[in-house]
């Protein structure tokens, strides 16, 4: 029973409403702080971490709704420690980012993003239910008004599209997440949302089903995967820069995160039921994402269907389900790597835009590397790591997925080894085109400056260091994995077991 | 003669201590029509609301001092149990707030002081006897007794033609739901011979399929949908919202709800639960068509108070989920829903008082425009009890609707809340659509809008339909974004920081604002002091709104009370 959570997940919060009522220059620093303190301490986290031992480390559990059955319960384990390193990682950088290049209304911008920090490290951390519900919807509310106040073109639009479309996912989990819990305590038992109560009374298969497809729809939509991707494009185009790294890097990553927590452990038989499905939605999300990547024109939607294409390996790495479970632990690892790569690229974004006038059109691009090679360079190893090239850890997790499908479906595994050749297609062509081609007519080319040069340098050597020894990331959260995975592994096996009996 | 004289007349006995908030509440009433005589206008325009606040608050105390008191009072007429009470809690809130709100209201004038919160207590100790009767009588009588004084008082802004048409519509329709309301009672009173709940309760479970019982639940139903508005039975409402004095509406949305299904609760789930099997299919059948219907209509209104007509039509059938589980877990979600509709509601409608008086735009939705930037005390309780509402986390409205699915996933209507969570999916698109115009959009937008839609007639907005917003936006929008959006500048300019510093200043303006939106928001600074008291409800409520949804426990408890009194179920 320990304090150090609730601190690192409020202490964004705090500093965010202390940041609204400071001055209007000093609030971005609030911003900064609010977001580094907590990476400083997932830091130290990750090194005092019991990487062999089981179950739950600084546990948080109080009674919080004894009415509903709510704890608030937060813990980690190997299953969301990297994760929520890399939430801390991408909103301090973020967080840096806008301490540089104050926008409008910073106050608000700030208010807003620490929120947002807080939202995705309760969701991440929430060891209840109703807690993780409550922050998975929670995270919606800052980004709509990021979008909506701070964004681009058809802003409103966008930022109202978006969240339609997230919460009736959202909402469907929640009638889902209140079914869940009571029907698992019909009888005996008491009203309770803590995951380690739901573990233990597992649901027959037929209401589990149910449960599963409110619990997936969430999920699929908020990735997106292929056919629930309608709202990204516009929100993509629309949200700002800063918000978008961290939206693109680890609000996705939330999703998938779900998946592993929630839907297998809790509702394994219906996990087995609806493998193929999800498999074939993880294969579409692929080969999609990847054909949309390298046929778009805007460098942010190039970036988004890549994150697509890229969350499909994820879903398809999480639902191999194989006996050794390599597939989700590449799943998890290249959930770490995506949010990794994604974050500098969107920042990138950004550059390039300043450099070519303040389009963000590859076509307008081109020749940037010209007067720019240390930018070009940081370019080019964030890209090298998108498609997965050997000794990047990508490539580590992307093998470790494709070896995990190759174990329970062969079908699928050579399906989606196309899309292994597809990033290097959609990858490739965004850089040349914009580092170098002809010289793009608004394009004045001129170095990496040191204000955004502090921000992309660490997150570009952090991508280094941990293509270096992705190993750290895999010994920690191989025990949770096997763990969450053994029920749908066990479900599977007596599925099979009595497919052969008769 | 001697006869007589000597003859011991016994009326029942009274329980004073447990009757003394409706007490209070008629010894108050009276008083203010008599205070409200008054030649001196300081006694009749700060006095008289300043006491009637006072009558409520004595109320309210007394509501306090007896909680946990479960008892059946002057024979067993009238109940004044928890549930009574939490109820009577959320009127007297309702009403203070409805005391503030109409501090400088033009028809509190209009109609005099005296009047004007005479007929609001008095409507308050109508539903106050509503909810506790125990019999047909009694609750017929407070049905009435809530009624008329509303009647008038949406009638009060006598200089506006709305408001008397709004007034003479509710009066219509009202007096339809009463008469349907009043046969059903006789039919089910001939069906059961009896008119007091126990009797009904006893008589009921032996005729589950008498058809005469089954007319009479029938009728009770649609004139009790009547006032809360729930779906088919709701068309009177937009139009008497919106035409009401601000004020009136939120007390009417708030409380006459409230009075509402708390008659529902102690008519369906006492007096009739043995014929449950006979009328919860129904009920839950008619939840699902309000919460469509609601949330539908509300999606092309620009009007905000027809737009929260439609909001609260939505809610009251999410509420109505609760009444039909019939389990006391349904009860106490219900119970639960309606303080956070409460605080959510008055956040909402205090926010639309001040824009009313603010600018010309009326309860038009572009009066919110700008409000962001201009006015944060205004803009955060707007956003609050917009999202709240929508059932977002840490917002009472979320746990009011957790609750209330907790309840229906429980009693094998799961359906109910998969209807209520897909109702809130709808419901997002007009919500938000209210926050955006409070942080997204700036007023000169605003006067853009105004200028088109019509020739400055009063200043009173289109009514409903597709709003001709889409055409103006799009501009004005580009407009804006250019002048604000300071993002991908040009690099190397060392200009950035001081482009930064003006833009902030830009901010609220936005680039295109002409020459009359400059004089609009100098305007709205001038006012801005000038109503404290409806800011302060608005804040109040909105830091209840975020206070219920952070830590819900005393609220819990209540609910749990008001459950509690209602014994037998499970």
């Amino acid at each position: 029973m320990t304090i150090h959570l609730s601190i690192l997940v409020f202490w964004p919060l705090a500093f965010a409403l202390l940041g609204a009522f400071a001055p209007r220059r000093a609030a971005p620093v609030f911003a900064l702080v609010g977001a580094v303190i907590p990476l400083g301490h997932s830091v130290l986290m990750l090194l005092d971490f019991e990487a062999g031992a089981r179950g739950l480390q600084y546990l948080t559990d109080d009674e919080w709704i004894p009415d509903l059955g709510i704890h608030y319960k937060l813990g980690v384990d190997g299953l969301n420690l990297w994760l929520v390193a890399l939430t801390s990682l991408l909103f301090s950088a973020s967080a840096l980012w806008l301490t540089l290049r104050p926008p409008l209304r910073a106050p608000q911008f700030a208010l807003h993003f620490g929120i947002a920090e807080t939202a995705v490290l309760g969701a991440f951390l929430a060891q209840d239910l109703g807690v993780f519900v409550l922050f998975f919807d929670l995270i919606l509310v800052p980004f709509y008004f990021l979008v909506g106040i701070w964004g681009g073109p058809d802003r409103i639009a966008a930022a109202v599209k978006m969240v339609v479309y997230t919460l009736v996912g959202s909402l469907l989990m929640l009638a889902a997440a209140a079914a869940t819990a009571v029907l698992t305590a019909r009888g005996e038992a008491e009203l309770s949302f803590a995951f380690s109560d739901l573990a233990a009374n597992p649901l027959p298969e037929s209401t589990q089903k149910w449960l599963f497809v409110a619990f997936g729809l969430a999920f699929l939509i908020k990735m997106p995967a292929f056919p629930f991707h309608g709202w990204m494009p516009d929100a993509y185009r629309a949200m700002p820069l800063p918000a978008l790294a961290v939206f693109s890097g680890v609000v996705s990553k939330v999703a998938a995160y779900g998946f592993l927590r929630i839907a297998l452990p809790f509702f394994p038989e219906a996990a087995q039921d609806f493998q193929t499905i999800l498999l074939v939605i993880a294969v579409l999300s692929i080969l999609y994402g990847s054909v949309m990547a390298f046929t778009q024109t805007n460098v942010r939607l190039i970036l988004g269907y890549s994150s697509m294409a890229q969350l499909g390996f994820i879903t398809l790495g999480i639902f191999a389900v194989d006996g050794a479970a390599a597939g989700a632990q590449g799943a998890l690892l290249h959930a770490v790597n995506h949010g990794l790569v994604v974050a500098p690229m969107f920042f990138v974004v950004a550059l390039l835009a300043e450099r070519a006038g303040g389009t963000e059109d590859i076509r307008d691009m081109g020749g940037i590397a010209f007067r720019a090679p240390v930018l070009a360079g940081l370019f080019l190893v964030a890209t090298l790591a998108t498609l997965a090239m050997p000794g990047s850890a990508n490539f580590v997790g992307e093998f470790l997925i494709l070896a995990g499908v190759f174990n329970s479906s062969m079908t699928f595994a050579f399906i989606a080894s196309i899309g292994v050749v597809l990033a290097a297609v959609y990858a490739l062509r965004m850089y040349i085109r914009t580092m170098h081609n002809r010289t793009g007519a608004a394009v004045t080319s001129f170095e990496l400056s040191l204000r955004d040069g502090v921000v992309l340098v660490p997150l570009i050597l952090a991508i280094v260091a941990f293509a270096l020894y992705p190993q750290g990331a895999l010994t920690h959260s191989e025990p949770a994995v096997k763990a969450v995975m053994a029920p749908v592994a066990q479900a599977g096996g007596a599925q099979q077991a009595a497919e052969v009996a008769p | 003669m001697t006869v007589l004289a000597q003859a011991k007349v016994s009326g029942p006995e009274i329980d004073w201590a447990a009757l003394a908030p409706i007490v209070a509440l008629t010894a108050g009433a009276c008083l203010v029509l008599l205070v409200g005589l008054a030649r001196a206008p300081f006694v009749r325009e700060r006095v008289v609301p300043v006491f009637s606040a006072l009558v409520l608050a004595v109320t309210a105390g007394l509501c306090v001092w007896q909680w946990g008191e479960n008892e059946s009072i002057v024979a067993s007429a009238l109940a004044m149990d928890d549930l009574t009470r939490s109820l009577c809690l959320i009127f007297c809130v309702a009403a203070v707030a409805t005391v503030a709100l109409s501090w400088r209201s033009a028809a509190a004038v209009e109609a005099g002081e005296g009047e004007y919160y005479a007929l609001l207590l008095s409507s308050v100790l109508g539903m106050v006897i509503l909810v506790a009767a125990q019999n047909f009588v009694v609750l017929f009588l407070g049905f009435e007794l809530l009624s008329i004084p509303l009647y008038v008082l949406c009638a009060t802004h006598m200089r506006r033609e709305h408001s008397l048409e709004s007034g003479l519509k509710y009066l219509i329709i009202g007096s339809v739901g009463s008469a349907t309301l009043l046969y059903g009672l006789a039919l089910i009173y001939g069906a059961t011979g009896s008119t007091d709940f126990a009797g009904v309760a006893a008589a009921a479970s032996e005729l589950r399929s008498d058809a005469l019982l089954l007319a009479g639940m029938a009728l009770v139903v649609a004139g009790l949908a009547f006032k809360a508005s729930v779906a088919p039975f709701h068309q009177w409402t937009p139009d008497v919202y919106e035409g009401a004095p601000t004020p009136i509406t939120a007390f009417m949305a708030v409380a006459t709800k409230t009075a509402a299904f708390g008659v529902l609760l102690r008519l369906f789930d006492v007096a009739l639960i043995s014929a449950s099997s006979s009328w919860a299919p129904a009920l839950a059948a008619l939840a699902a068509v309000t919460i469509l219907v609601g949330n539908v209509g509300a999606i092309g209104q620009s009007s905000l108070k027809r737009l929260l007509a439609y909001s609260s039509v939505a809610q009251a059938g999410y509420m109505l989920a609760g009444v039909v589980v019939s389990t006391r877990l349904g009860i106490q979600a219900t119970v639960f829903y309606l303080a956070a509709y409460l605080v959510m509601n008055l956040a909402a409608f205090a926010v639309i008082t001040a824009r009313e008086r603010e600018t010309d735009a009326g309860d038009d939705i572009s009066s919110l425009y700008g409000l962001g930037a201009d006015r944060p005390w205004l803009a955060w309780p707007m956003t609050i009890a917009m999202l709240s509402l929508a059932g977002f986390p840490a917002t009472a409205g979320f746990f009011g609707k957790l609750f209330l699915i907790e309840a229906a996933v429980d009693n094998e209507y799961a359906w109910l809340g998969v209807a209520i969570v897909l109702g809130s999916a709808l419901s997002l698109v007009y919500y938000l659509r209210v926050v955006a115009a409070v942080w997204m959009r700036a007023p000169s937008e605003a006067v853009a809008l105004a200028g088109g839609r019509m020739g400055g007639a009063g200043g009173r907005p289109a009514m409903a339909g597709g709003a001709p917003e889409g055409d103006v936006e799009g501009a004005a929008d580009g407009e804006r974004e250019r002048g604000e959006r300071g993002e991908p500048a040009r690099p190397g300019v060392p200009a950035r920081r001081e482009g930064g510093a003006a833009g902030a200043v830009a901010a609220g303006g936005g680039g295109g604002g002409g020459g009359a939106g400059e004089l609009e928001r100098e305007r709205a600074r001038g006012d801005r002091i000038r109503q404290p008291e409806v800011a302060v409800v608005a804040v109040v409520c909105a830091l209840a709104t975020i206070a219920l949804g952070i830590y819900p426990d005393p609220l819990f408890d209540a609910a749990r009370d008001a459950g509690a009194a209602i014994v037998g179920l499970v």
